[in-house]
């Protein structure tokens, strides 16, 4: 189920202005790609533009090719919701539904689009997520309870769960533990070693640690200056970059120097 | 897919992602959504439109109006529509000023919601209400006091009297308006002092300023703009409010700075809402004239509150 | 420096010991300010009951009192800017006070002279046939209903919609703000001129001379929508981008994601909003005055023939009562009790809406 990307020649803007610049690269399948660089250096831009998630911002549009599955994401006549049905995505902030129940949050993405499905596979799609989340036997009991209830990396993992739940292809995941304490972070973490089994994964994320622990691949996002776009600066295998950085740029930032 | 768990198999990750369809129902609802908001845009225009080409015969320079020319008609109704709304505005700011400090900031924590909730009620009772409360309550009360005012200040213009002795004055009807623009000139002004920020408030506390200090250098200038604009909306409202005029007053179609006497001038709304329902012909288009005169006026004060708002960036 | 018992400046530093405050200073007792209240009211009492007096005037002179009495107390004791703080804290409590009176007063006075005709044969008849004494204001509350609810049928989908539309997808479009400035226009139209719009409307397709329910509907939605529009707005800008944001990244499109996602979200604030509205034309007289006219019959077809409301005839029941006049006036107080019940109870109704439907845990 698990996907490649290819990324090429992609520029984004937001209006006139050229938020990410010329962007290569193959995101591989069953793995983690994690994405790195100072703030405002376009990470998370790009990481939306991969299932059209930034235009949702007006003004924002990309050209260059994001290609997967031989079929480029950013053809004329694709559909941006289709695209998002098959490349999910958690955001740095856990956000549940608030006026849904840990199930019907779960089974948001299959409720909200009003498909038709029997009772019994919808209670095994939502039962098997939450295994899918390492979420299942902390809530089995109170399913019907409030998705606000939870603690917050319990709501965080239960938005991997939402996600997931329309099995997607690749799951992209926006500084996923920014907003949670080491220990939810750890869960969550442990939790995507699980996940690359099935789904290609690719993170943003400050804390080069956690790129270091749960990453294959890493890109290093950089800015050329005040008011310049981003740029990918390079991409290697997580051991390569953190070990022996083909740029020198690379190797300040992971040693600290800046940023 | 290699899942240990037993999910079920789904659509678009084997079926690849769809392209070329067009999603009719984004395309409807946006348009529904628009079209609504356009509606919006058609009713006001027709509001204009129609005023004014129901007002024409009367607005021609040969219709036959009473008193003589249409502006001899409106102008003194013109008079009275203001004289009352200015009243209203006079005796209705210092207090709802006052009461929205009150609310913001003296009463007690636990109580503050509860005691603005008891202002908010002033707002829910009908207009027809105050009218009849205007005379039979109002108006009494106020005979004393218009007959000590003559007594005591008759020099003034305003209280040359002879005093009505029903009560059923321009000022009485002025008062019963600021009752009824005092909730809304709250609700904005307190919000508003509600809005100033925590910091600034804090920051002349901890100068060592006293409540009031702190509220004349942090809050009233935070607000004063705010104020202005809501005053100008309560100022909007007491220009069309009709019925409790049209019941409180006693008119005789004047114009006189005397509040206090039994003769008193009427306002647009109340002599519309007093004459319309019998009237036929020409005089239904004098009437819309005069109507289409106060939506004019209401207009552009409301314009000018708004303008104020927009110009300060406040929050209303 | 007075009864200091903080420490004492440093000799040598001048400039310190002018801006030095001690930490404790003389103040009045926390019953003081009653003390003065009450000292006032006696003093009120004492000048003017001797001539015989109103409440009134007893009130305005212990009020006056109060203020001088207050300043000059502690302005002697504390020092002026505690009194002139004192004198602000009682003035305000005084403007609340005032704002009171009215309520207090128009309430009494609904409710004690209403109570005459609140009876059964009130809300069982009608003014059919009725000449005199008894009768009752049937018609007048199912005109009421019939037309508010007619009313609130046109406003609520304009007015959402329109909402949706300006937080959904006008952003900061021309015709955005267009609406925007012309609905905040519209909240300031006077109720009359609404009613005049829709007779010049009805007289000009239909025919002059028009009377019915419609018409009347139409009128209040004029007035109603606007604020719907601005209620939903407000409540549409409170739901958190995050929750649009995680339903688009379901791969749910824009229109599901307003109306499952959005609207459902912020329900119960729409809800109350539109309560809120509904109870604020309920009691509009003016504009049905010159739609509906008058009748004494019950009609439930708002698209023939004129039909009572609450506020109309309590207006027409007070000005023209007939004979014997009591019986009129009666029944008019009693309209006006039933008006203001039906829109106090709406007003409640808003509140335990927003306060139980409100979506559970944390925002």
């Amino acid at each position: 189920m698990s996907k490649l990307i290819d990324v090429s020649d992609l520029n984004i803007f937001y209006g006139d202005f050229l938020a990410v610049e010329d962007v290569n690269m193959t995101i591989e399948p069953r793995a983690v790609t994690a994405l790195i660089g100072p703030s405002g250096c376009g990470k998370s831009t790009f990481l939306r533009s991969l299932n059209r998630m930034h235009e949702v911002i007006p003004g924002a549009r990309v050209e260059g090719k994001v290609v997967m599955d031989g079929q480029d994401l950013y053809d004329k006549d694709v559909d941006p919701v289709s695209v998002r049905q098959h490349i999910g995505m958690v955001f740095q902030r856990p956000n549940p539904f608030p006026t849904m129940s840990i199930y019907e949050n779960v089974a948001a993405g299959v409720r909200l689009n009003a498909k038709r499905m029997k009772k019994s596979d919808l209670d095994d799609l939502v039962e098997s997520s939450l295994r899918g989340a390492n979420l299942w036997n902390e809530v089995k009991d109170r399913l019907d309870k409030p998705g606000m209830g939870l603690s917050g990396g319990q709501q965080q993992r239960l938005c991997i769960a939402r996600a997931i739940a329309i099995r997607p292809s690749v799951l992209l995941m926006d500084e996923p533990c920014s907003a949670l304490d080491p220990i939810s972070t750890l869960a969550v973490e442990d939790l995507i070693g699980e996940l690359k089994n099935e789904y290609t994964i690719v993170i943003v994320t400050h804390n080069m640690q956690q790129a270091a622990r749960v990453s294959d691949q890493t890109g290093f996002f950089n800015l050329a200056g005040v008011g310049k776009p981003g740029k990918l600066v390079e991409i290697d295998s997580t051991s390569t970059i953190f070990s022996n950085p083909s740029q020198k740029a690379t190797e300040d930032y992971i040693s600290g120097r800046f940023g | 897919m290699s899942t240990p768990t037993r999910a079920p198999e789904r659509g678009p990750g084997g079926g690849g992602i769809a392209t070329g369809t067009k999603r009719r129902g984004d395309g409807l609802f946006r348009g529904t959504a628009t079209g609504a908001g356009v509606l919006i845009l058609l009713v006001l225009a027709a509001v204009a439109v129609f005023l004014v080409y129901e007002a024409l015969p009367a607005l021609s320079p040969d219709a036959e109006v009473d008193g003589g020319s249409l502006t001899a008609y409106v102008g003194p109704l013109l008079f009275g529509t203001v004289l009352a709304a200015v009243i209203a505005l006079v005796v209705a700011t210092p207090v709802s000023v006052g009461i929205g400090l009150f609310i913001s900031h003296f009463a007690p924590r636990r109580a503050a919601q509860g005691l603005g909730y008891l202002v908010d009620l002033l707002a829910a009772v009908p207009s027809i209400v105050y009218g009849i409360w205007g005379i039979v309550v109002l108006s009494q009360w106020m005979v004393p006091v218009y007959a000590w005012l003559t007594d005591n200040l008759g020099f003034i213009p305003l209280f040359a009297g002879p005093a009505s002795a029903s009560g059923r004055t321009i000022l009485t009807a002025g008062l019963v308006l600021a009752v009824m623009i005092l909730p809304i000139i709250t609700a904005l002004a307190r919000d508003i002092f509600l809005q100033t920020p925590r910091l600034h408030e804090e920051a002349a506390l901890a100068l060592g300023a006293t409540r009031w200090e702190m509220i004349k250098y942090s809050v009233i200038p935070y607000g004063r703009s705010g104020v202005v604009s809501a005053a100008m909306l309560g100022l909007g409202r007491a220009l069309g409010e009709t019925m409790a005029v049209a019941l409180v007053l006693s008119v005789s179609n004047v114009v006189t700075f005397n509040l206090i006497s039994s003769t008193n001038p009427s306002t647009i709304a109340a002599n519309i809402a007093l004459n319309f329902p019998e009237a036929t012909g020409i005089d239904t288009n004098v009437l819309i004239a005069s109507g289409l005169a106060l939506f004019v006026i209401t207009f552009l004060v409301n314009f000018a509150a708004r303008w104020i708002v927009a110009r300060s960036g406040a929050k209303a | 420096m007075t009864t200091t018992t903080g420490k004492n400046p440093q000799p040598s530093r001048e400039a310190l010991q002018a801006i030095d405050q001690p930490l404790s200073k003389a103040a009045l007792p926390r019953w003081a300010p009653w003390g003065v209240l009450v000292l006032s009211v006696v003093v009120a009492l004492a000048v003017l009951l001797p001539g015989g007096t109103s409440a009134g005037a007893v009130a305005v002179l212990a009020a006056l009192l109060h203020l001088v009495l207050t300043a000059a107390v502690s302005g002697a004791k504390e020092g002026s800017r505690k009194a002139k703080d004192r004198v602000v804290t009682a003035l305000v409590t005084i403007a609340f006070l005032i704002a009171m009176v009215p309520l207090v007063s128009v309430v009494w006075t609904v409710v004690s002279r209403g109570a005459a005709r609140f009876d059964a044969q009130f809300f069982t008849w009608s003014m059919q046939g009725v000449i005199g004494e008894g009768g009752g204001g049937l018609h007048a509350i199912w005109g009421t209903v019939v037309v508010t609810l007619l009313a609130a049928l046109i406003s609520v989908p304009i007015g959402l919609l329109t909402a949706v539309y300006l937080v959904e997808y006008g952003a900061r479009s021309a015709l955005a703000r267009a609406i925007t400035f012309l609905v905040d226009v519209m909240t300031g139209i006077p109720s009359i001129v609404a009613g005049l719009f829709v007779v010049a409307l009805f007289a000009l397709v239909v025919g002059p001379q028009m009377r019915i329910g419609l018409m009347g509907a139409i009128a209040l939605s004029v007035l109603m929508i606007p604020t719907v529009v601005r209620s939903t707005e407000e409540m549409l800008k409170l739901v958190p981008n995050d929750l649009r944001e995680a339903a688009y990244a379901l791969g749910v499109p824009k229109w599901r994601t307003i109306v499952k996602v959005v609207l459902r979200t912020s329900v119960s604030g729409i809800a109350t909003g539109v309560t809120l509205a509904v109870a604020r034309v309920a009691g509009e007289t003016a504009p049905l005055l010159l739609t509906l006219g008058l009748t004494v019959g019950t009609n439930f077809n708002p698209f023939e023939g004129r039909m009572a409301t609450l506020p109309v005839f309590a207006y027409y029941q007070y000005t023209q009562p007939g004979v014997p006049a009591q019986a009129g006036v009666d029944r008019a107080w009693t309209a006006a009790l039933v008006l203001i019940i039906l829109v106090m109870a709406l007003n409640l109704f808003a509140r335990l809406i927003s306060r139980l439907f409100a979506p559970k845990g944390s925002r």
